[in-house]
């Protein structure tokens, strides 16, 4: 028997990322506030809450239509803040650069995180640069870590889904990822898809303004809407009932999704979220949501009951049922 | 997305849903051969609205199900080679060989690259001409084609350092043995839509003519699949057996003509083993002598070794309609899509992976 090792399928956010951040990394990190798994820490302070969250970023290649590695840092750290309602107040970037990466890059990247940040109105406030050899790192990491304030009032976390709730999507799902695809090259594909990578805690703002009764707010990256539907359903022991109708998906999104065999609701996003808000908010949210730039595509795709507890279910098109449960590994692309 | 059609879908669907159950006067099995398919019935939820007269039932109809470990250990004996770098197609990473996977190897440090065009992997032997290229290739009739251009574009190229690591299948001998060996109890057919793309209508025939079988060659959205299952039903009602496409707007009666000619130039049928369903005479494809010398079988001396199935899977009667996945012992205990133990589980198309997937319908 082979030593066991990491394979890809443990970053691929799946079954296997949650069992490994459970057996492995919990038990060596563990404390109550990391414990809650949410995509922010939330601790209590004084009258105010601080979040805290980190994130490292891995992307390849750095730089993609719609996006690069620099703006994905800063974006993926923002919206861990503001999907637990926060407002983030400064962050901090640390960089492991490969050997042989050219200045120029470095910088495009910098300015492209300069950009982002100004986007998001937070100003990045302490960081690290190392150099490692030749072969050690894909030209470039960044590990970010942010902070914010949680405004009072405000509660938001994925146990707080009650039956009754509306949940709302905030545009289009699946670009980022296939941006990114499409950009690796791997697969001879072009198009004209753009990463949706974006800081969307002003968009959160604008709807804790509509509406502070919101229950839970996520961003679905990896392992995309299916995998964030079942964690909350599973952590606020509800079910989701989705309308497959209902979901926004651009046409090109689909069409590379069908030809590679790959299911839009797995696929990452970096400037989407998903809201579960009570029944009665839910029409002062949307259009909220939907007057800011962020969220012009914003649609209700399906709500929360009291029967199906821990479980997704789609309707489909033909008026059908079937599951949606987590991301199992990595997607692979089919055959025929 | 257009909000009118996606209504019409459901009014169409609904509507053929009524005659199907009109027609559906006694119990009837109908089996899907291809995976896609298997897919796409689940996905569709159309299990949940059909009537319980009709069960569908899955055959061995995933080119990555049906590939035995000995051919995986192959693949792995040739990727553990330094010079080497395998090309393959993405489902094929997590099969389990006997006692590695490909994905297993490639965390170990093989150069294993995942390719969705086989062209690709000419490109690769051309970028690394220090580097031997072997591309471990699956499949049915549908990617063969395209698997004989690509010999033939590396022949034209005088790509030296391009071999090819044969483990296509062809359906229809598959069709013939499961009928053959007479275990599985079929009242019809939905044949591949893809597949009959490339062969048409007229290798099918024997399944109405000697085994009186009637198959409806059927297309992958939820609507095709609605209006094969109904013209099967119609054939049964009027007594008749015969093989009709439902799929028109891709396949023709005669299939493509062109595309045969070009397998028939690269590739001969040769005795294939498959994964639960054994030795198949004629049911594979293997290069012809004019290109042995890509043949990495021959080239790397790697001759084809028979690994038994894992203890206690049933992937063989899964494969041959036999049994269903949530008979088997292992499935969803020992066996799942993180930690496959047969092959059925591990494709995104095999049966078992998609009853884990979608089949706890509520």
């Amino acid at each position: 028997m082979k030593d066991r090792r990491i394979t890809l399928s443990h970053g691929a956010g799946g079954k296997l990322s949650h069992d490994l951040v459970q057996e492995l990394f919990l038990p060596f990190f563990a404390n109550d506030l990391l414990r809650c798994l949410d995509d922010s820490a939330v601790i209590p302070a004084q009258s105010n809450r601080i979040a805290f969250t980190t994130d490292a970023y891995v992307v390849k290649p750095l730089f993609f239509p719609g996006g690069d590695i620099g703006r994905i840092a800063i974006c993926g750290t923002v919206n861990d803040l503001a999907m637990a309602g926060a407002r983030p107040v400064g962050l901090s970037a640390s960089f492991i650069l490969e050997e042989g990466l050219l200045m120029q890059d470095l910088e495009r990247v910098l300015a492209s995180m300069k950009e982002a940040a100004q986007e998001a109105n937070v100003m990045v406030v302490a960081g690290d640069t190392k150099v490692v050899e030749h072969g050690a790192a894909q030209g470039l990491f960044i590990t970010t870590a942010g902070i914010g304030i949680i405004p009072e009032g405000v509660d938001v976390g994925s146990a707080r889904a009650r039956p009754g709730d509306k949940i709302i999507v905030s545009g289009p799902l699946g670009d980022h990822e296939i941006a990114v695809l499409m950009a690796r090259g791997e697969f001879s594909l072009h198009g004209g898809i753009e990463s949706d990578c974006a800081p969307l805690n002003g968009l959160v703002e604008v709807m804790l303004e509509a509406s502070q009764a919101i229950h839970s707010l996520r961003d679905p990256t990896r392992g995309g809407l299916a995998t964030v539907l079942w964690e909350i359903a599973n952590a606020s022991r509800v079910g989701v009932l989705i309308d497959e109708r209902q979901i926004p998906i651009r046409n090109e999104v689909r069409a590379v999704c069908d030809l590679l065999g790959f299911d839009p609701y797995y696929l990452a996003n970096e400037g989407r979220l998903i809201a579960f808000v009570p029944e009665g908010e839910a029409k002062e949210v949307l259009q909220a949501m939907q007057a800011h730039p962020l969220g012009r595509q914003a649609a209700i795709i399906g709500r929360v009951v009291a029967e199906h507890s821990g479980k997704v279910l789609l309707k489909t098109p033909i008026g059908g049922h079937r599951l949606l449960d987590p991301l199992s590994g990595e997607q692979f692309p089919r055959i025929c | 997305m257009n909000p009118h059609k996606r209504h019409d879908e459901e009014k169409l669907a609904s509507r053929l849903l009524q005659e199907i159950k009109g027609l559906a006067d006694h119990p009837l099995r109908l089996m899907e051969v291809c995976g896609t398919h298997t897919i796409a019935i689940f996905r569709s939820g159309i299990r949940s609205v059909l009537t319980d007269a009709v069960d569908l039932i899955s055959g061995p109809g995933c080119p990555v199900c049906v590939t035995p470990a000995g051919e995986i250990d192959r693949a792995i004996a040739l990727s553990r080679r330094q010079e080497v770098i395998l090309a393959t197609f993405g489902d094929l990473m997590r099969v389990p060989g006997s006692s590695s996977s490909l994905q297993q190897e490639r965390a170990e440090g093989s150069a294993i690259r995942v390719i969705l065009s086989p062209l690709d992997a000419v490109q690769i032997a051309q970028e690394n001409p220090d580097r031997t290229v072997v591309f471990f290739a699956v499949g049915f009739e549908t990617t063969s084609p395209a698997i004989a251009a690509t010999v033939k574009e590396a022949q034209r190229q005088g790509c030296a350092n391009f071999y090819l690591l044969s483990c296509q299948r062809l359906v229809p001998p598959a069709l013939r043995a499961l009928l053959s060996a007479g275990k599985v109890n079929i009242d019809g057919f939905i044949l591949p839509g893809h597949v009959s793309v490339i062969i048409g209508k007229a290798p099918y025939l024997f399944v109405a003519d000697e085994f009186g079988i009637p198959g409806v060659i059927t297309g992958f959205e939820p609507l095709d699949i609605l209006e094969g299952i109904y013209m099967l039903l119609r054939q049964k009602k009027e007594g008749r057996a015969g093989i009709e496409i439902q799929y028109s707007r891709a396949v023709k009666e005669e299939g493509n003509q062109l595309a045969r000619e070009i397998m028939g130039e690269v590739f001969v049928p040769a005795d294939a083993c498959w994964r639960g369903l054994g030795w198949i005479s004629q049911s594979g494809l293997i290069l012809r002598e004019e290109f042995a010398a890509m043949d990495a079988a021959r080239a790397f001396d790697l001759p084809y070794v028979e690994a038994s199935d894992p203890q206690g899977c049933l992937c063989s009667e899964v494969l041959q309609g036999l049994r269903r996945p949530p008979d088997c012992p292992l499935f969803g205990t020992r066996c799942t899509p993180v930690e496959p133990v047969g092959a059925c589980m591990v494709s995104s198309e095999g049966n078992c992976a998609a009853y884990y997937k979608y089949g706890g319908i509520p």
